[in-house]
């Protein structure tokens, strides 16, 4: 990645409703990047996701506790980075709702489905000890331009 | 479009026709309270017609898991109509597609519980 990307920044409260905002701020940042319709949707369940997982799990909806969602528009793809003010969680312990022991279990499905949409996807530990989920989608149109 | 549900018998089933979205405060719990509904009046063959329903996350999906759990526990069938393709999608990526008995078709759904 060589240019500066566009940057967009939100903080939002812990609040229920800060999921479909968070959601529907990600589908414009989408739109604005020339996705289409398809990784529209794609990236907003993964806004979705993560922000609900912040809400839940990070922050114990706890209100006055914050999540940061940060987009990062860059020619070739768009990175995503959603943070809570919790402790944090490893990705290795988060149970594979696939397995047989799983399916039929109620954890695990919002990772496995921000990992299926998305082309990249970690889990960090931010500064402050929280969780920073970062995930990114590449931009295939702007690819197909460039070749 | 929040969560709305309408109930029909048919055939001695429940048919329960969902409009709207399935997510984390948004149809969720109501989700909890039809099925517990239905198993309070004695009904344990349900389908849950999903033709409306045009948004689905993770915590509907888990509620949907749940559903099917408590009516299996109580010896019924839980049976899902009528996904559109990205909820189909997301049953498939998650493997509840093998969990689930799904249909297209609302005569065929009612008949198969009556083998």
């Amino acid at each position: 990645m060589h240019s500066k990307p566009q940057r967009i920044e939100v903080v939002l409260e812990t609040l229920i409703e800060s999921i479909a905002l968070a959601e529907d701020v990600g589908v414009r940042v989408a739109v604005a990047g020339g996705f289409d319709e398809d990784d529209q949707y794609k990236i907003g369940l993964a806004v979705h996701e993560a922000v609900m997982n912040a809400f839940q799990y990070g922050n114990e909806e706890q209100r006055e506790r914050k999540i940061r969602v940060v987009f990062e528009l860059y020619p070739e793809k768009l990175v995503i980075r959603v943070t809570d003010q919790g402790t944090g969680f490893q990705l290795s312990n988060v149970p594979d709702p696939r397995n047989d022991e799983n399916v039929l279990g109620d954890s695990g499905r919002g990772v496995l489905l921000m990992k299926a949409f998305m082309d990249e996807f970690d889990v960090l530990v931010s500064a402050s000890g929280g969780a920073e989920v970062v995930m990114a989608k590449r931009c295939r149109r702007r690819i197909s331009q460039a070749s | 479009m929040s969560f709305k549900s309408v109930t029909r018998e048919v055939g001695g089933v429940s048919v329960i026709d969902m409009d709207g979205r399935i997510t984390l405060g948004e149809g969720g719990n109501l989700l909890r309270d039809l099925i517990a509904e239905r198993l309070g009046a004695g009904q344990k063959k349900i389908v849950m017609n999903l033709a409306g329903i045009n948004y689905i996350d993770s915590t509907g999906l888990g509620e949907l898991v749940s559903s099917y759990r408590q009516v299996k526990s109580q010896g019924g069938e839980l049976k899902l109509l009528n996904l559109n393709k990205k909820v189909s999608d997301l049953l498939q990526i998650t493997k509840l597609y093998t969990v689930f008995d799904i249909h297209n078709d609302e005569s065929q759904a009612v008949a198969s519980f009556h083998p």
